[in-house]
């Protein structure tokens, strides 16, 4: 099935921007049921291969993605699926209310890949780091928002995304990232992938965030602390049974995200977690300011979003955990 | 035309009783596009009633969704639903929502939020191009309509890859929610805005059903630039009353004595 399609090997440091002109061209070459809309970012979201390779299913907004978000839900009504692209400034606040009106309440077969979200956009600065769109689009009835790991995981799911009836939001990394998945599996969207066993407390974490939980949990099991680790790349729908099953057995979470702390994974986990089985957490995330220039690991230390502040947080709940 | 200005009279009265049952809704510009609806539903568009999703249909987007009891009151006249349930207008446990709902048989896009329509309806055009699908794509707009930038980035995008299969109609009422279009924010002139913006532009008299028709046709065979039809009307069309008064804009609780005014004033 998927035999044109390489991933990438393990440690790798690939932008997710790759996957999705790769995936982009591989299922294109599959399946007819699909074109892309552009507003003159494909160079930025990774599409390029697509536009280049596929100028009949493509179509060009210029830039107006006000536009290009009702039109893409229109264009869902006559059976080809539109594969939205832009950044995510754009794509989830600027045509918001397009994608919430015209998409998301006829539940139209639409989906929004947005590059350019968090500190992983780097020197761009606070205009282009987009911080709040896992807050606004999983506040919107009938939509799935996906936030792949890495790379590979990318791929997977966007064949998955493809798949799925209904409108999907869903996050393209832009800096290079290790790569931490393996390729070829089968990606659910509202399932997480446990990555590493532990009882002391679980590190819930998703888009790049996963691969510096996994760097804290090392770290912490070097001084007797076992981190479980999840991969929580589908924040709506949750996986309700992997994160219940991370508080019963762990009784503290701390999740990690590249997003404003408000109202993003971190609030989606609590929503669950403090109706159904409160334990204490911790959020690690964007503590609720814009964003500013600069290259994207060195935002990461300013703004607290390193595998370091990941240990710091895990020794707070830790504490808190001891308290109960 | 005698059977077209029958149904258009049906249009206004069924729309009128409805927003009568709800206690609520916008008359005025239901009465102003009353025509523009029969010419289309019961003379140009390639629609059935008893295959309302089929792939190959023409399709519809009332961009200024608050005038929805004319659009149900045609569909249900067309045979979509029975006329009866446009009594069902707004309530709690009916399926006629206060503005367009894509799950109402015969309604192609959800409206309400001026400024979405032409985009959807370009977007089903592009479906139709990409798809191989000949059906022709008519928005229906409102004066509102035409002070939300996202509808100039439609006319942008429309001419610039050159989409004829679609059609924008202007319900040119002049009429607003607070006051005047002139007085609110003034989109005039808008033949020679459309024509640099490059749509073919043709004027009628909005409750003309000869010249709709003619538009309408003319607009249809276009192939290589989409065609926007300025239909001059008249808010509250054929209910003295109403007529230009800026209070029947909506939301509008009808009384009895009002409804029954309304309704002698449009038997034939």
């Amino acid at each position: 099935m998927m035999s044109d399609l390489e991933f990438w090997s393990l440690g790798e440091n690939i932008s997710v921007r790759d996957a999705f002109g790769r995936i982009l061209l591989a299922t294109a070459r599959e399946r007819q049921d699909f074109c892309l809309f552009d507003a003159d970012v494909a160079g930025g979201t990774g599409a390029k291969p697509f536009v280049e390779a596929f100028p009949d299913r493509t179509v060009q907004f210029g830039i107006a993605e006000q536009n290009m978000m009702a039109a893409a839900g229109g264009f869902a009504d006559t059976g080809l699926i539109p594969v939205v692209s832009t950044f995510a400034a754009f794509g989830t606040m600027r045509a918001h209310e397009q994608f919430r009106t015209a998409v998301a309440y006829p539940k139209r077969n639409v989906k929004l890949c947005c590059s350019h979200h968090g500190m992983d956009v780097g020197p761009d600065g606070a205009t282009a780091q987009m911080l709040e769109d896992l807050a606004t689009m999983r506040a919107i009835p009938n939509v799935s928002v996906v936030v792949p790991a890495d790379a590979n995981q990318f791929m997977s799911a966007f064949r998955a995304v493809l798949d799925w009836e209904g409108p999907v939001y869903m996050r393209i990394g832009r800096s290079p990232a290790p790569v931490i998945t393996d390729g070829d599996v089968d990606f659910q969207i509202g399932k997480a992938d446990r990555l590493r066993e532990g009882l002391d407390l679980c590190l819930v974490a998703t888009g790049v965030m996963v691969a510096r939980a996994l760097e804290a949990a090392v770290s912490l099991a070097a001084q007797g602390i076992e981190a479980r680790v999840v991969n929580l790349s589908s924040i709506k729908p949750l996986d309700r049974d992997e994160l219940l099953s991370a508080a019963r057995e762990t009784g503290a979470i701390v999740t990690a995200e590249d997003h404003n702390v408000l109202g993003g994974m971190g609030s989606a986990v609590a929503e669950l977690l403090s109706q159904e089985l409160p334990v204490p957490m911790q959020m690690v995330g964007v503590q609720d300011r814009f964003g500013k220039s600069g290259e994207h690991d060195e935002l990461a230390e300013l703004y607290g979003l390193t595998a370091g502040h990941i240990e710091e947080a895990a020794k707070v709940v830790l504490q808190k955990k001891s308290k109960r | 035309m005698d059977e077209l200005k029958k149904i258009a009279l049906q249009i206004r009265k069924t729309a009128i009783e409805s927003i009568y049952h709800a206690r609520s809704g916008h008359p005025g510009g239901c009465l102003s596009v009353a025509d523009i609806l029969a010419v289309l539903y019961f003379d140009q568009m390639k629609v059935d009633a008893s295959d309302p999703d089929a792939e190959q249909r023409d399709r519809l987007v009332l961009s200024k969704g608050h005038a929805c009891p004319a659009l149900y009151a045609a569909l249900a006249l067309k045979g979509f639903f029975p006329v009866e349930e446009t009594k069902g207008l707004r309530k709690i446990d009916h399926f006629l929502e206060g503005h367009p709902e894509i799950n109402i048989p015969g309604v192609d896009a959800p409206s309400g939020s001026l400024g979405m329509g032409l985009s959807q309806g370009l977007g089903m055009a592009f479906g139709a191009r990409y798809s191989g699908k000949p059906f022709h794509t008519y928005v229906i707009l409102g004066d509102g309509d035409m002070q939300e930038g996202n509808t100039w980035e439609a006319f942008m995008c429309a001419a610039h890859h050159k989409v004829g299969s679609l059609t924008a109609i202007l319900d040119a009422n002049g009429l607003q929610g607070d006051a005047t279009v002139e007085v609110q924010m003034n989109y005039e002139p808008i033949r020679p805005k459309l024509e640099a913006f490059g749509w073919k532009v043709l004027e009628v008299d909005g409750h003309d059903l000869h010249q709709l028709k003619s538009a309408l046709e003319e607009a249809r065979s276009q192939t290589e630039q989409p065609v926007f039809i300025l239909a001059r009307t008249l808010k509250g069309k054929g209910v003295g009353y109403m007529e230009n008064e800026q209070v029947w804009h909506g939301s509008s609780t009808l009384t009895d004595e009002q409804l029954t005014r309304a309704l002698e004033a449009l038997e034939d």
